[in-house]
């Protein structure tokens, strides 16, 4: 009756060593749409592709701030995101109110961390099914954090997640050797060529995507519609150089991640499914929207 | 199998507990934290169970009992001063003569207390547990003199508010990122930085000392200087002092307090001779 029979309880390990309802709650941030953060030697970026579930409805917010010094990037179930993002603010402002100085980015990660995986031990919880990417800038400097559904959470130079969010990651991976010098401007060129990668079909446009920067210098700021509109256009006039160039590279980085993931055994190839899968299904069938 | 109650009591200590105890309704427990309570640290925001469930309010903590008197504080070119004696006083009786009044907190920070010397040591636990907690995190944060300055007034502030005051007035000495830092918190939660500072007695004795001789790039010496002589002039005139003092610094390379000392005073002057004839009606 069942394709698995492991897979029914989070508490449950299968013989392999693996608990099958941690990895579907990873699966589940590939659902929502892509993000991308990434950060120079003195600001982080955080950029999304936003979707609408209908024409006729507004697009779905994916950035959220946090404090003035950092913000989040969700995709996955926006509902725990939102939950998430609750209860960051409210440790934020916390930790202000007690200590009058901004919370150090790692340790309100790791407090995330810890409430998420509080939900992969017990019997009569289930996983978050929201990856953030947490994006801010505190005494230590900039920062880009990945929050997994199964209470990992990782440190990044530059991290993508979302529905094809592979082809951002091979962009990423390719440049980011140029982050740390860049400038804020630069960088958040490279965040929108990051989306360009994983937006398969469809332009990029001011409505369709949403940046935030955050730096030392500067509060998180979201920039959105007209803000965002110069940065879009700047990419586009770079596009018709970068094109020829770019569409060569690009289907040689292709064959070169699934050569790669072919590679790392079973896993990669389930990977796939899941990510092919998760380009056909736009709609609004599922209530994991984001 | 039965359940049998656990204590966390004190009294009673961890454990089950034993049947001829029967545990009043204050060994119920208390819902330790509140949904929204930060996830540490909240210990110290907490009301104390047994104040909630006795008949009285308990009165003890009303008013200090073994006391240290002023703490005195100043920033110099590189630094941070405090000093004071180290006399717990119980009343006016001088109990207990070495009793460290200026703490270390970390490496950038210390705090000087007056007032109810064990309401301090409370206080120093609760920075004792926070900096355990940096250690363990193991991520290059600790708390910066800033942050323990304003921790230690909202301490201060909630205990007022649950009409049980900690019973001292606080100084926090420190030096983070190239600038000094010194401010109090009074018992109630008043909260100041400045230049330079003292608590109690100290602000009628030596405050005007040091507004006269202070400016704020004074030398380690200059500063000494003017510390040894803020101290004779509190020892001379605050019964409830002693000449056995520490003086403490902190600069870039951490904090260092001193050994206790005395200074050398001088009872012969003419003022000294007859204090009643400036004061009539004493004897």
């Amino acid at each position: 009756m069942f394709r698995n029979q492991y897979d029914q309880d989070v508490t449950t390990w299968s013989p392999q060593g693996r608990i099958f309802q941690i990895e579907y709650a990873m699966e589940a941030v590939k659902q929502g749409s892509a993000a991308v953060g990434l950060k120079s030697g003195e600001h982080a970026v955080l950029a999304t592709i936003k979707r609408a579930p209908s024409d006729l409805s507004s697009y779905q917010r994916k950035i959220f701030k946090i404090d003035d010094h950092m913000g989040i990037a969700i995709s996955g179930l926006t509902a725990d995101g939102r939950i998430l993002c609750r209860y960051m603010r409210n440790e934020c402002l916390n930790h202000r109110f007690v200590y009058d100085s901004p919370m150090p980015l790692g340790r309100l990660v790791r407090q995330v961390a810890d409430k998420a995986q509080l939900g992969t031990q017990r019997s009569w919880k289930r996983p978050y099914g929201v990856g953030l990417i947490v994006a801010g800038h505190d005494e230590s400097g900039p920062h880009i954090f990945y929050n997994c559904p199964s209470g990992n959470y990782y440190d990044y130079k530059a991290f993508a997640m979302g529905a094809r969010s592979q082809a951002a990651k091979t962009y990423l991976e390719r440049q980011f050797e140029t982050f740390a010098a860049a400038s804020l401007d630069d960088l958040v060129k490279h965040a929108l060529h990051a989306l360009q990668a994983s937006l398969q079909d469809g332009e990029l446009t001011e409505k369709n995507c949403s940046v935030a920067v955050v730096g030392g210098d500067m509060p998180f700021t979201l920039l959105e519609d007209d803000s965002l509109a110069p940065y879009i256009a700047a990419i586009k006039e770079e596009e018709p150089a970068a094109a020829a160039g770019m569409e060569a590279e690009g289907a040689a980085a292709e064959g070169d991640a699934a050569a790669g993931e072919g590679g790392a055994a079973g896993e990669g190839e389930q990977q796939q499914e899941q990510q092919g899968g998760g380009g056909g299904d736009d709609g609004g069938e599922a209530p994991m929207e984001q | 199998m039965l359940h049998r109650p656990t204590s966390h009591s004190a009294a009673i200590g961890p454990g089950p507990v034993p049947s001829l105890a029967n545990p009043g309704p204050a060994l119920e427990q208390q819902p330790r934290h509140a949904p929204q309570a930060p996830s540490c640290g909240s210990e110290a925001f907490c009301v104390d169970p047994q104040a909630l469930s006795s008949s009285h309010p308990r009165q003890h903590t009303q008013y200090p009992y073994v006391t240290g008197t002023s703490v005195l504080g100043i920033t110099f070119k590189d630094g941070v001063l405090l000093a004071c004696d180290t006399l717990g006083a119980y009343g006016s009786t001088k109990r207990y003569k070495s009793f460290d009044r200026l703490r270390k907190v970390n490496d950038v920070c210390m705090v000087g207390a007056s007032g109810e010397l064990s309401d301090f040591q409370y206080i120093m636990r609760l920075l004792e547990e926070l900096s355990d907690d940096d250690f363990c995190m193991d991520d290059g944060h600790h708390l910066k003199p800033a942050e323990v300055h304003s921790y230690l007034t909202r301490v201060l502030y909630n205990r007022r508010n649950k009409m049980d005051p900690l019973w001292n007035s606080l100084v926090v000495g420190g030096f983070h990122s190239g600038k000094p830092f010194l401010g109090t918190v009074g018992m109630i939660g008043t909260s100041y930085t400045d230049a330079h500072l003292a608590t109690g007695f100290g602000n009628h004795l030596a405050r005007p000392l040091m507004r006269e001789k202070h400016h704020p790039d004074m030398s380690e010496e200059e500063a000494v200087a003017l510390m040894h002589e803020c101290l004779k002039v509190c020892y001379y005139r605050d019964k409830n002092s002693i000449n056995k003092f520490q003086l403490a610094k902190v600069t870039k390379d951490g904090v260092s307090i001193s050994e206790p000392f005395a200074l050398e005073t001088n009872w012969g002057f003419k003022l000294f001779q007859n204090p009643a004839a400036n004061a009539v009606g004493t004897w």
